[in-house]
């Protein structure tokens, strides 16, 4: 096991080195560049270059990657080119929203999804299943951003019970929390509630057709009984692994959801760091997400491993 | 109310105060902080206001900062740190004297030895300032509230230039002699407001709060000059990308004030009784056409006049604009219409596409491709440029659109390769208030070739007859001679006016005291 | 082909939605009542009008014209990154699953591009070049190669052990030979499947990279363009934004839906249990 675990971890590193080189190369490469933003509007061409040169933008590209790699290792993300904040600083103010966020829209989605995934699975063929799954098929198809105006518009605009954009944090007003996040959650929750209902019904099909399934019903155990002890259980793991892997599908959404809600977390930091060639915050930024989902897939293997050992790597 | 307290008896008095200090228990010190909401038009990203032109960076100089003088309604320059100064007979020597009582957000009093190594900053970085630079011969300190500006030649603009909206901001010594390269990262003015630093969170939010020590001139606030009383606890600014979101937020009173709102949104937010709509700045923003002087058809002069005659300026300014009150049906005035410097010679007033076609064949125009930059995430200038991109095909002229997000296109802008090597023909952009207003400070009216804006307008003329201007004394004269730089303007073409128009505030009807300052200021302003 | 039909409905009506949709999208040309380019800023932000049944937009611009011209953007922009990406992740994952040399190199990039947020990949590769319809393809289709990838190779993985694979190894065909004629057609089906997921995604992302500002350029009457200017009026043109929204939305629904039938009906082990 220890040397399952090991390997697996080590794994991960190359993972990381292409995460790195892919996004390093990707913005450097590219036409944009924060001295002309710095400078701004009305300067000369002779101000922008004194800035590109006081960023270090005029080294050579393969000193620019060695620097950050060597601070990098030293936990150093580098600091935002146009106010001087570290990056670790500005993802952590940036975090909470944004987990906040994918925290609600998570246990709404999921609070909704597997009973119906479950049911529809169970009732497949019926018109349950049938309505259940159109509707799925409904909201995933559904561009999150007009899911989003609508609800804004009827109930901040129309009907005034919600806020309508920004964030409080839950430290300073419990209520303001889930009132700003209510019209967000939902927004995204319909689009990942609706992916992930789909995603159960079609794993507990599978384990519902497992033979020992088969062999129970047709030992006419109760059917409620068949449902929770034996196919949930089974069904338990992979549907985890589902919810795991539709983490990074909610990142997209997020990026979204923030920007009509004015959110400020991570994606709308990303989005605007991008557009303005803030390279430390976005290599900072992408880094961090593809680690995260990085150890959320270490976490499910290792789960698997420990839950089923017959699965070696 | 003051009267009766003071009238009061002792057992009165302190009925009063057992009532205040019940009342102070029962209110939460917070609620009774008046706190400003304001949504601002753009992220606050550099806090060194000598290091970047960006307007947002100049409103926070005016929030955290003082200045030695500042414009008042009619344009003209007043002291506001400066208590007395006068000019040797010879106009050469400036001497000034700073007001008692001025401290910074740190505690420590303003001395002269800050406000000379923030003029000696402001002369070596910031457009206005390297105008005076040239003029100047020494710059001293007398004694601690005293110091003496020497020129070498006689400037009749130095007050001006020194009131002007790019003007000088005083920080403290030991930030302001950092050297000229190196950006500020520490916020410590003497304004009416201080940065309220830990609670700064980049891309969402900027907190400022009343800057306890300020002592405000006596007189009235006029303009920017007069007395900064800040009646707010805090401003707080935030940056909501998403207009629809913030006219929701202010609609439903989440935020009080909303500092650029679209232009469509205007009739929307003037029909809601909560709401107060103003115009802050009478000159308005113009926009402009940029040709590049150094790539053809525009390197000759006849090309760029043809551009005039592609101007259908209602066009522009509706898809710029929209609500028709809301811009001038035609200014032909390249310092703005409204200003001082207004005059009509040498408009062209109505769009001429066959006359455009003729004159762009003649400055040597063949067919050939031109390159114009469209920004896509900045709805004006994007809305122009479709415009402008309509009346060059009407004029027979093969376009190839390069679009991308700002930073891409400001990077391109910058390049002076010939266009099939990532050159450029034409871009837009805007400029507005009193700096566009006079011949030195309108960025993009500056004509000395390579030392010019992106486009690299190159006129000697053009600069001498500017050159003349301000160092001509009478300011009548001065006057006059605007005809003649805006005349040889029509000919040489530095770039081409489409239209002027404003940009009003939204505020809640709770607010009062706005200033009408073109740049939007907080002092003054009160929150019932 | 009746029966069809009528053993997979969702066949029928997610490709006769889809039918409809590609119909008014490719005669946009002769059944739009004006054209998508020119300016009219006298008539603009009008309401649903008999003139205008799905009004006007920031520039005048007929919103319906818009929207047809719009469909055959999105319907290019669905094929080329369904057979984009599905063309090159087969091909990567039949080398990667049958060549096991290549397989932890291979494997490694992939998981390195796959743990990237798709979206700000695609966001970060559009600042890269001029954007085109072309570049918005290819910043679509790279972030969804992985996983066809994964799919293809686990296929393979699984075909390659089989005895009949085995025989013809052992039997000296050339590899190639053994690649297309016994391994791809077995990973055929899911691959098909695969692609019409795609499809629909590359809708919506081109819809989100609009939203977003970065998308095709602005002179292209793309839906995500169409949104992505009306987004700045919405509280007071909500039709210059929900008109190209919905047909949007029925895009992707119709897309989806049939890419559920056709599971369905080329795998039938899943299709019995329905």
């Amino acid at each position: 096991m220890a040397g399952f675990l090991l390997r697996r971890i080590a794994m991960t590193i190359p993972v990381m080195l292409v995460v790195a080189i892919v996004v390093f190369l990707l913005l450097h490469l590219s036409p944009g560049d924060p001295a002309a933003i710095i400078a701004g509007d009305n300067a000369t061409t002779a101000d922008v270059e004194m800035i590109r040169v006081s960023l270090g933008l005029d080294k050579p590209l393969l000193t620019q990657f060695a620097l950050w790699i060597g601070a990098l290792l030293q936990g150093d993300f580098g600091v935002s080119v146009f106010n001087k904040v570290s990056v670790w600083t500005l993802i952590v103010q940036r975090m909470e929203p944004t987990l906040a966020l994918a925290g609600v829209t998570m246990s709404f989605a999921v609070s909704i999804a597997i009973p119906v995934g479950v049911l529809a699975a169970w009732k497949a063929g019926t018109w349950i299943d049938h309505l259940a799954m159109g509707i799925a098929v409904l909201a995933f198809s559904a561009p999150v951003f007009l899911i989003g105006y609508g609800l804004v518009y009827e109930f901040a605009r129309v009907w005034r019970l919600l806020p309508v954009q920004g964030y409080t944090p839950f430290s300073q007003d419990f209520t303001g929390f889930w009132q700003h996040l209510v019209l967000p959650a939902i927004t995204l929750g319909l689009v990942f509630a609706a992916l992930l209902a789909r995603m159960t019904r079609s794993t507990m099909l599978d384990v519902l057709n497992e033979d020992y399934i088969r062999t129970a019903r047709a030992k006419g155990l109760a059917p409620r009984a068949v449902l929770i002890r034996h196919a949930l259980k089974n069904a338990a793991v992979p549907i985890v692994t589902t919810i795991g892997l539709g983490v990074a599908l909610l990142i997209g959404g997020v990026v979204v959801t923030e920007s009509v809600f004015a959110i400020p977390g991570i994606g709308r930091l990303t989005i605007e760091a991008v557009t303005q060639r803030d390279y430390p915050v976005i290599q900072g930024v992408i880094l961090i997400a593809s680690f995260v989902y990085v150890l959320i897939n270490l976490a499910i293997d290792v789960a698997y491993a420990f839950l089923d050992p017959r699965i070696r790597y | 109310m003051t009267h009766g307290l003071r009238a009061s008896t002792g057992f009165g008095r302190r009925v009063l105060f057992a009532c205040a200090v019940l009342a102070g228990l029962l209110q939460p010190a917070a609620a009774a902080e008046k706190t400003l909401r304001a949504v601002v038009h753009a992220d606050l990203k550099v806090i060194d206001p000598t290091w970047t032109t960006i307007y947002i960076t100049n409103r926070y100089g005016y929030l955290v900062y003082d200045t030695l003088f500042a414009y008042d309604s009619k344009f003209q320059a007043k002291p506001q740190m400066v208590d007395t100064w006068t000019v040797s007979p010879d106009n050469l020597t400036y001497t000034f004297t700073l007001r008692p009582g001025l401290v910074f957000h740190d505690g420590q009093k303003v001395t002269s030895a800050d406000c000379v190594a923030s003029l000696k900053r402001w002369m070596a970085k910031v457009s206005a300032g390297q105008v005076l630079a040239k003029f100047v011969g020494s710059l001293d300190i007398v004694d601690k509230d005293t110091f003496k500006l020497v020129l070498k030649e006689p400037f009749a603009l130095v007050i001006d230039t020194l009131g002007s909206p790019l003007t000088a901001f005083m920080m403290p010594e030991r930030i302001a002699s950092k050297p000229v390269n190196e950006q500020i990262t520490e916020s410590v003015g003497s304004g009416p407001f201080r940065m309220v630093k830990e609670e700064w969170r980049p891309g969402n939010k900027v907190v400022f709060a009343r800057h306890t020590g300020y002592v405000p001139r006596k007189e009235p606030a006029d303009y920017l000059s007069g007395g900064k009383i800040a009646k707010l606890d805090r401003v707080e600014w935030l940056y909501i990308p998403d207009a629809n979101t913030t006219l929701s937020a202010l609609m439903a009173g989440e935020i009080d004030y909303f500092e650029a709102p679209p232009l469509d949104f205007i009739r929307l937010l003037k029909d809601n009784p909560d709401l107060t709509v103003l115009n802050i700045d009478n000159l308005g923003v113009q926009g402009l056409i940029r040709p590049n002087s150094l790539n053809p058809p525009f390197n000759n002069f006849k090309a760029r006049q043809a551009l005039f005659y592609l101007i259908d300026q209602p066009e522009f300014m509706q898809a710029v604009a929209g609500d028709d009150s809301l811009y001038m049906q035609f200014c032909g005035a390249y310092f703005l219409c409204h200003s001082a410097n207004e005059t009509e010679i040498g408009a062209v007033r109505k769009p001429d596409y066959a006359k455009a076609a003729a004159m762009l064949k003649e400055g040597g125009y063949a067919g050939e491709k031109l390159v114009v930059l469209m920004p896509t995430d900045r709805p004006q200038y994007a809305a122009a440029t479709t415009v402008l991109i309509a009346a060059l095909r009407k004029a027979g002229v093969a376009v190839d659109i390069q679009s991308a997000d700002w930073s891409t296109i400001s990077v391109r802008r910058a390049r002076k390769d010939p266009v099939d090597k990532g050159g450029w023909n034409l871009f837009i952009t805007t400029q507005g208030g009193p700096d566009t207003a006079n011949p030195i400070t309108n960025g993009w009216f500056n004509s000395r070739c390579e030392a010019a804006n992106n486009g690299w307008a190159c006129d000697p003329e053009l600069e001498a007859l500017v050159g003349k201007w301000m160092r001509e004394a009478d300011a009548g004269k001065r006057h006059t001679m605007i005809d003649a730089i805006q005349a040889r303007a029509y000919e040489s073409v530095p770039y081409v006016p489409f239209g002027q128009f404003f940009q009003p505030i939204a505020f809640r009807k709770n607010v009062t005291g706005v200033l009408e300052t073109a740049v939007p200021v907080y002092w003054n302003i009160d929150k019932k | 082909m009746k029966t069809i039909l009528r053993r997979y409905p969702r066949v029928a009506i997610g490709g006769a939605l889809l039918g409809i949709l590609v119909a008014l999208s490719l005669l946009a040309p002769w059944i739009a009542p004006y054209d998508p380019i020119a300016l009219n800023v006298a008539q603009r932000l009008r309401p649903p009008t008999a003139a205008h049944w799905f009004g006007t937009d920031a520039y005048g611009r007929d919103v319906l014209t818009r929207t047809l011209w719009g469909g055959q953007i999105s319907l290019l922009i669905a094929v080329s990154v369904a057979c984009l990406s599905t063309v090159t992740g087969t091909l990567i994952g039949l080398v990667a699953g049958y060549f096991r040399a290549m397989d932890t190199v291979v494997m490694r990039v992939m998981d390195g591009l796959m743990s990237i947020p798709g979206i700000l990949l695609a966001v970060a590769m559009l600042s890269l070049t001029k954007a085109s319809v072309q570049t918005v393809i290819i910043a679509i289709t790279i972030p969804e190669i992985p996983r066809v990838v994964r799919l293809v190779r686990a296929v393979v993985l699984s075909i390659r052990e089989q005895t009949f694979v085995q025989g013809a190894m052992a039997s000296g065909s050339r590899t190639w030979r053994i690649l297309l004629r016994h391994i791809l057609p077995n990973a055929l089906t899911p691959i098909i499947v695969q692609a019409t997921y795609i499809a629909a995604s590359a809708v919506l992302i081109e819809a989100y990279l609009g939203f977003l500002g970065v998308g095709t350029p602005p002179e292209v009457p793309s839906w995500g363009n169409i949104i992505a200017e009306g987004r700045n009026f919405i509280m007071l043109a909500i039709w210059s934004v929900l008109f190209p929204g919905l047909f949007l939305g029925t895009m992707v629904l119709s897309i989806n839906i049939l890419g559920d039938g056709v599971r369905d009906m080329l795998d039938p082990r899943i299709a019995k249990r329905l």
